[in-house]
């Protein structure tokens, strides 16, 4: 979008003189947009430049070993995964969305917002729950045993299938829920244009709709398989060796951070080019709405169609959050009585806390950046923003460790400044405080708030900035009165999903929390580290709990 | 609205200024020791002692990078991991000092600290092979090496290569026999599985509960608490490799006083405290390990399994051979 390389319009009832200068007034807007949004990609950058300078210290040994071994092994794994778990959140996300927005069945206004809540479940704990009752010793394969006798016909859970089966049901949200905000704003005039030109209700949905709605659905799968990348926690449980497990075994089982992160930036590589290229095959086409049509009335499904779609839904609800819930609520009593203290009330408040900062702190700079980008596509800009959106793929504590190694430079650097007047001074500035957290939920987190907004941008015409410029609206209030209501939808969902990943966040929490800070991610930590998954349940249960509010804020906020 | 943003921004400023004022005798630990097991003991030291004791936990690796990062700035006068292998690697990066004590020297092992007095081990962890009460008679069991034998075949259960335990046993193996048989005995095991590596000794133990196989190797603190829960869990402890000069596979979580620690006195004196009886017997208590103190009884619990031999090495190979170990076993296809 380049609203100043095109042409305007005479204005009606305007002066040719008058139009100059609020012309010129908006190119240095447009150049002062450029400085901070600059600068923020600069702050969400360097971390991830700290990764790329590992290749400063080559580790040849480590490498050579890996080349001969196992990395053949990896990268198909995880390639393996990656399709496994992208096909599952499409078929999953992208068509639960369609049938709770756009049809009418037994439930639907259930499972409209029922099936945002997996997003509240950390991957490894659905795996975890996962492999307890699905496996050999679980009560699935026992009962079987104990009624069938020797059963070797069940599909071992601890395998391919069983990780791309949780990690679809866990990050299916993201595509759905990005596609349902892309549905419900997308209105009926797309489908009913399609259907009046002759296509039926499939047809309808394959070329016209779906196809509107690509930013979105992209946006959503992107995030999914960025976190399918730097999963760690469920992979782990399963025991299934992909590119971010070698990255942690060079780091903890070599002692090689080095080589770690050098793994880590080549994840990062393989990340952005599979960003560019879907950008180039979008190419040219754009993604507006025609004009700010009626929300769709919903298809009413009858008999057969109406119940499948009630037990599709259903079923996907039951395996992604009602088991794991019941489940998790059972090993939660037996330990309600001992593990329960003051000090949750304290631990709520602090995750709680941090999560609405960093979701206020990071929707400001998407927006900043997706605001830049619409504003401005020269090569700076756009490499900028790309790769500021790049640490959402990055294993979280490798992410961690870049983040610190910037902080702890600065903080270095300060003491040092400091010194110079006060040989005595130990004070700190940055490590250790609430800041430092929260820039680095900024990095890692920039790519969840950008994608919803980015494609609620998309389907804004420029047509309306056009006529609201015609009309003498300068840009800082265009953002006010055209943007923000426009976008509402979009900041909303990248505020919920900051929200709850923040809440999730276990490794940058760790290594970056203030003395005392702790969080139900880290209690999950304390209580998995020693193998007491049992009694994790707890603090994992409270955490889906907590997950739920924001979750009924956007539901109520969009209901159609 | 504008109220709301003002006060979001006051809040943020706020927090901003709230950078964390340090006590002048106060000791600033790093533990990779989770808090539930480390946070009484500090209590009653500082009930005792009148210091205050800071704390922050994570995973060893993360841990050590952090050290490394902050520098000569580091608030951390005290390092604790749970396994040696982090010990040796903090004191090999120049993260930890060394100390003389003659406290410690008394207090632990030769075998379980750095020679240098980098590192001391606290409590320790004893890796031996468990087995299914009804399948197996213990006279069958002798070593680790053992359980490389054809006759195991489809009847071992093994935690993944990843568990930094396993890394452990394998690099004192590879110190007690060599790389080349070291690596023969790994690919025994390996063609001896019953199913995929385990990601936690719990979920092992289930299985071989379950049937699914028949011997296995797990930390003994783990059996005690699935005996704890399920106290007719048909399933028992052995000790190998009892021979002369031989003994069963121990880690010890342990501590150090990092390089530029602002209070060096008191982190000692901190570790010095963390080896002594009482500290000992909870320290270990607590998780069921074993204490390396060798003028403490270990629980009640753990004596009904019989006491083994260790293996004499210096722990330090662990950390020496970890990643020795480590590509070991990825040759030989051990997950």
């Amino acid at each position: 979008m380049r609203p100043d390389s095109q042409a305007l319009h005479p204005g009606v009832g305007l002066d040719p003189g008058a139009q100059r200068r609020e012309f010129s007034r908006h190119r240095a807007l447009h150049r002062f947009w450029r400085v901070p949004s600059l600068l923020l990609a600069g702050v969400v950058v360097l971390p991830l430049l700290v990764v790329f300078a590992a290749w400063l210290q080559p580790e040849a040994e480590i490498w050579r070993h890996l080349a001969d071994t196992v990395l053949a092994e990896l990268v198909t794994n995880t390639l393996m995964l990656l399709a496994g778990v992208a096909c599952g959140v499409l078929v999953i996300g992208v068509g639960l969305a369609w049938l709770t927005t756009m049809c009418e069945f037994p439930g639907r206004r259930f499972f409209d917002w029922a099936l945002m809540l997996p997003l509240a479940m950390p991957a490894y704990v659905l795996a975890f729950v996962a492999a307890g009752l699905f496996d050999y010793a679980g009560p699935l394969q026992t009962l079987l045993r104990e009624h069938f006798g020797p059963v070797s016909w069940v599909p071992d859970v601890r395998s391919a299938g069983g990780v791309i089966a949780v990690m679809t049901l866990v990050f299916y949200p993201y595509v759905y829920m990005l596609a349902r905000a892309a549905f419900l704003t997308q209105g009926r005039a797309t489908l009913e244009a399609a259907r009046t030109l002759g296509l039926g209700p499939w047809q309808a949905f394959f070329r016209a709709v779906l196809p509107m709605a690509r930013p979105a659905i992209f946006a959503g799968l992107a995030l999914a398989l960025m976190e399918t990348l730097a999963d760690f926690g469920a992979v782990s449980v399963f025991n299934y060796d992909t590119f971010t497990t070698a990255i942690y075994k060079a780091w903890f089982g070599f002692f090689s951070l080095q080589a770690a992160a050098q793994l880590a930036s080549l994840l990062l590589l393989f990340v952005g080019v599979a960003l560019v290229t879907e950008r180039s095959l979008r190419g040219r086409a754009r993604f507006h709405e025609a004009r700010h049509s009626a929300r769709a009335r919903p298809q009413r499904l009858r008999g057969a169609a109406a119940w499948a779609a009630s037990v599709a839904a259903g079923l996907v609800f039951f395996l992604a959050f009602l088991l794991p819930v019941v489940q998790l609520g059972n090993w939660a009593l037996q330990s309600l009585a001992t593990d329960i203290d003051a000090r949750y009330v304290e631990i709520l408040l602090h995750t709680l806390l941090l999560g609405a900062m960093a979701a206020l702190l990071t929707v400001a700079g998407a927006l900043v950046l997706a605001v830049t980008r619409r504003r401005q596509s020269d090569h700076l800009t756009r490499a900028a923003v790309g790769v500021a959106t790049l640490g959402y793929a990055l294993p979280g504590a490798v992410l961690a460790v870049g983040v610190m190694v910037v902080l702890t430079g600065v903080d270095n650097a300060w003491a040092a400044l400091m010194r110079m007047f006060d040989e005595q001074w130990t004070g700190r500035l940055l490590g250790g405080t609430v800041v430092a957290l929260l820039l680095a939920y900024l990095v890692r987190f920039m790519a969840v708030a950008f994608g919803p907004i980015e494609s609620s941008f998309a389907r804004i015409s420029p047509s309306i900035t056009e006529a609201a410029r015609m009309l003498g609206v300068g840009p800082l209030e265009a953002v006010r009165r055209i943007y923000l209501p426009l976008l509402r939808q979009g900041l909303l969902t990248a505020a919920l999903l900051v929200l709850v990943d923040v809440m999730k966040e276990m490794p940058a929490t760790l290594m970056l929390r203030p003395f005392g800070w702790d969080t139900l991610a880290v209690r999950i930590f304390e209580l998995t580290a020693e193998g007491y998954w049992e009694r994790a349940a707890l603090p994992a249960l409270t955490l889906v709990a907590i997950g739920l509010v924001p979750i009924f804020v956007l539901v109520r906020r969009s209901a159609r | 609205m504008r109220e709301t943003y003002r006060k979001c921004l006051g809040l943020v400023a706020g927090l901003f200024l709230l950078t964390p004022a340090f006590a002048a005798d106060e000791v600033v630990v790093y533990s990779s020791r989770t808090e539930e097991l480390i946070k009484p003991l500090f209590d009653l030291y500082t009930k005792e002692s009148g210091v205050p004791i800071r704390y922050v936990t994570d995973s060893g690796g993360p841990l050590l990078a952090r050290l490394k990062a902050e520098g000569a700035n580091t608030p951390a006068d005290v390092l604790i991991t749970v396994d040696a292998g982090n010990l040796w690697q903090a004191a090999e990066s120049g993260l930890l000092q060394p100390v003389s004590s003659d406290v410690l020297d008394a207090n632990v092992p030769a075998h379980l600290r750095d020679p240098q007095g980098q590192w001391y081990g606290l409590s320790l962890r004893a890796r031996t092979i468990v087995y299914s009460t009804a399948r197996v008679s213990p006279d069958e069991l002798s070593s680790y090496e053992d359980l490389a034998d054809v006759r195991w075949k489809g009847r071992v259960c093994l935690r993944s290569s990843k568990s930094v335990y396993n890394q452990s046993l394998v690099a004192m193996m590879i110190a007690r026999l060599g790389p080349e048989r070291a690596a023969d005995v790994v690919k025994g095991w390996v063609n001896n599985l019953a199913t995929a590596p385990f990601a936690n000794d719990t979920r092992l133990m289930e299985a071989m509960a379950a049937g699914q196989c028949d011997v296995g190797i797990v930390n003994s603190y783990y059996f005690g608490r699935l005996q704890k829960e399920r106290a007719d869990v048909p399933l028992a402890l052995f000790w190998p490799n009892q021979g002369e000069g031989d003994g069963v596979h121990v880690n010890v979580a342990g501590a150090g006083v990092t390089r530029h620690a602002g209070n060096v006195d008191g982190a000692l004196k901190l570790i010095e405290w963390l080896s002594a009886p009482e500290a000992q017997r909870m320290f270990a208590g607590r998780n069921m390990e074993y204490p390396v103190n060798p003028e403490v009884d270990p629980n009640a619990e753990l004596v009904q399994w019989g006491s083994f031999r260790q293996d004499p090495r210096n722990i330090a190979d662990a950390g020496r051979l970890q990643a020795q170990a480590v590509m070991l076993m990825d040759r030989a296809g051990y997950r």
